[in-house]
């Protein structure tokens, strides 16, 4: 039944998929991918979706149910790519059978994030395909046709979003819904990535390059529109500032599937005396282009700073590279003052940054080492408490480092969900090495950063660090609260004397999700 | 016809409710619609905003262009001038006029205000008194989407009154009469100007 509704391009995504017939949902939440896992959760029970421990756990998780014959998807930010890369780029090598798209939602401008990468790059290294959606509607009907083109080729397709397409709102014509595949045990030995087998899949991948070419120079999401003397290659949401320009002099040659249908753009060089590439993220096309055509065409985007080298594409800067001066009535406003975000009032990472801090000011060597969740904000004022902050449970294996060094205190911070999303490895060569650091594993009960999804070691932290071989008297629980600071401040003073591993876990539940727990 | 529209406030204070109202009568209405919305960390107490478009043709670009705005819509006085930048010169600006501090260096209220009232179309309530007046305290955004309500044009005030109701219908009739009564209170605000 077709119908129209209002969605994010998120929720689009996700209903695409599910129409796709899809079997299986792998994800880690992460801004701003996480809607379209819990679009699926809220509304497909018959699909399996909870959440994963990690983007490496999703991909082979997925992986697995596409060599059983079913639809999976996988769904990340863009850093997911590096934490899952490893089974990514060899799940290209090894081929697929059931369709398996991974959904890469990449945040340019950093609204959410600590890098701008881009993934498109992740799928030209992986040689697979790429579907990059305009719009919302397009993002509905390509996830569709991502599923099946994954199964015609037997390799993965990288869905590639950025936030402006996966946090706004639009209606979207919605179409039959498909059933799931059937369960398909037959195996295949290329799936066994021995070094002769191996050889033989690299050389299968490299033999279906001239297909994913060709489904790119065939597709209707590609295509050449205007007669104008100017070239423009317009790439996703791109597409949507240059159309909102409304200049008539150029010819635009939109893409949202890659590889970059090279046929096309030669014909778009042939018609044009120039090429504008107009692409969120970093240069991939501007670089693949000015390689297709060669030295002497002339050829601008972010590389010749016609438009800005680092953050996303808005309709002004667009219009900036297209040569339609910005229209401004009113400057900025004289009384403003910035508005960073903060810690919640009541959040029990306040008590345990006051309580670090407190300790910390005791020793003049201490550095805390943090890691990304809310309580990264402990960077922040009032509590400016952090040393560092770098990526996924790097707290622990920076202070690692850091006490290796010589440094002490060294003093990790990390909430519950990323400790077990890529910070247990880390506590292991700490402990196998007897490492002097103190880790403070925050642990609020849920995934808080990206709204309160459930965290995957909930309820099962003390044991985790037993089992990794943390001594039992150095395992510690306390309640972050500021009644409980004397308490709090001993324990840590006495864990940072201990010459060894030492986990405190201050646990109090997220201030978020204990209001809706009210309700 | 086309209607730009910037809603702004803190993170928490609910600026989606009114983008969802207004969302929910333009669809009913057959309007083209975009609304880019701020999820993640700016919603634990930072700024945030969000771009809606609506019209009678289709619309391209998810966010507004600067000098383009024919509305900014705000929950907080600082958080409106803070996107002056993308309002039209014929613009209108729709605020609480009771500031929200969960910073050390917000500017002084008094001077903050002058500078709102110098600009040439500006409303401004303290909303939230509003809305305690009319016995409905959670209901400052409605009172805030009614004072915008003359100026949205190509969305009638009895369209958006409708959509209230259908928005807030799981919650109950007592929900809903309490957010239209807000509503409207706004709307007299809004139309006296």
């Amino acid at each position: 039944m077709s119908e129209k509704r209002l969605l994010l391009g998120d929720e689009a995504i996700a209903l695409g998929a599910l129409h796709a017939g899809l079997s299986g949902v792998y994800a880690y939440p992460g801004t701003p991918s996480t809607e379209v896992t819990e679009f699926i959760q809220a509304n497909a029970p018959e699909v399996r979706s909870r959440w994963c421990t990690n983007e490496k756990t999703a991909m082979e998780a997925a992986l697995g149910m596409s060599y059983a014959g079913k639809r999976a998807l996988v769904c990340m930010k863009h850093v997911g790519m590096n934490v899952c890369a490893d089974a990514f780029v060899n799940s290209a090598v090894t081929g697929v059978k059931g369709g398996l798209v991974v959904l890469a939602a990449d945040d340019p401008s950093m609204h959410s994030s600590q890098n701008e990468q881009d993934s498109r790059f992740y799928a030209q290294f992986a040689m697979v395909p790429v579907f990059e959606p305009s719009d919302q509607q397009e993002a509905y009907d390509m996830i569709r046709e991502a599923f099946v083109f994954s199964e015609e080729l037997g390799l993965p397709v990288l869905f590639r979003v950025v936030t402006r397409l996966a946090h706004s709102r639009a209606a979207v014509l919605t179409g039959e819904a498909g059933g799931q595949n059937a369960l398909d045990p037959s195996s295949d030995r290329g799936w066994v990535l021995l070094p002769a087998i191996a050889r033989r899949q690299y050389l299968k991948l490299i033999d279906k390059q001239p297909r994913l070419l060709e489904a790119s120079e065939r597709t209707p999401h590609n295509s050449l529109e205007g007669t104008g003397p100017r070239g423009v290659i317009a790439c996703g949401i791109g597409y949507n500032y240059v159309k909102e320009a409304g200049i008539q002099d150029v010819t635009v040659l939109k893409v949202s599937q890659y590889p970059l249908p090279e046929a096309q753009v030669k014909a778009l060089a042939a018609r044009c005396s120039s090429i504008l590439v107009v692409e969120d993220g970093q240069p991939v096309v501007e670089q693949g282009v000015k390689a297709l055509l060669g030295a002497g065409y002339p050829v601008e985007g972010r590389l010749t700073g016609r438009l800005p080298r680092t953050g996303e594409l808005t309709p002004d800067n667009v219009a900036s590279a297209l040569g339609v001066p910005a229209s401004r009535a009113f400057g900025s406003a004289q009384n403003l003052a910035p508005r960073p975000p903060q810690l919640c009032p009541g959040c029990g990472h306040r008590d345990v940054y006051a309580a670090l801090n407190q300790v910390a000011a005791e020793y003049p060597g201490a550095r805390i080492f943090g890691d990304i969740g809310c309580y990264t904000l402990g960077a922040l004022p009032p509590f400016s408490a952090l040393a560092s902050c770098v990526d996924m449970g790097a707290s622990i294996t920076m202070a690692k480092g850091a006490a290796d060094a010589g440094v002490f205190p060294a003093i990790a911070i990390i909430g519950d969900s990323t400790f077990t999303h890529s910070g247990m490895t880390g506590l292991l060569d700490a402990v196998n090495d007897h490492s002097r650091i103190t880790v403070v594993i925050s642990d609020n009960l849920t995934t808080a950063m990206t709204g309160g999804q459930d965290s995957a070691g909930t309820s099962k932290f003390e044991a985790i660090c037993l089992g990794l071989g943390v001594e039992p008297e150095h395992v510690r629980v306390v309640v972050p609260l500021p009644a409980n600071m004397p308490e709090i401040t001993r324990i840590i003073r006495e864990e940072i004397e201990y010459d060894g591993v030492s986990v405190i876990i201050p646990r109090r539940e997220c201030m978020q999700t204990l209001r809706r727990h009210k309700k | 016809m086309k209607k730009d529209i910037i809603l702004s406030g803190v993170g928490g204070q609910g600026i989606l409710s009114i983008a969802t109202v207004i969302g929910e009568a333009a669809t009913a209405a057959g309007l083209f619609l975009k609304q880019a919305e701020v999820h993640g960390m700016s919603q634990r107490g930072g700024d945030v905003q969000s771009n809606l478009r609506l019209s009678d043709e289709v619309i391209y670009s998810d966010l507004i262009p600067t000098g383009s705005a024919d509305l900014i819509i705000s929950m907080e006085p600082m958080e409106a001038l803070r996107y002056l930048p993308y309002l039209s010169r014929n613009g209108r600006v729709v605020t609480s006029s009771k500031p929200f501090v969960n910073i050390p260096d917000y500017p002084d209220k008094d001077v903050l205000l002058a500078e709102l009232d110098s600009l040439p179309d500006v409303v401004r309530l303290d909303i939230e008194e509003a809305a305690r007046a009319c016995g409905n305290p959670k209901g400052a955004n409605m009172v805030l989407l009614g004072m915008a309500a003359p100026a949205i044009g190509i969305l009638g005030a009895d369209e958006l009154r409708a959509a209230i109701g259908r928005v807030f219908a799981r919650k109950g009739d007592a929900i809903v009469a309490s957010n239209q009564k807000a509503f409207d209170i706004g709307l007299e605000a809004g139309l006296v100007k």
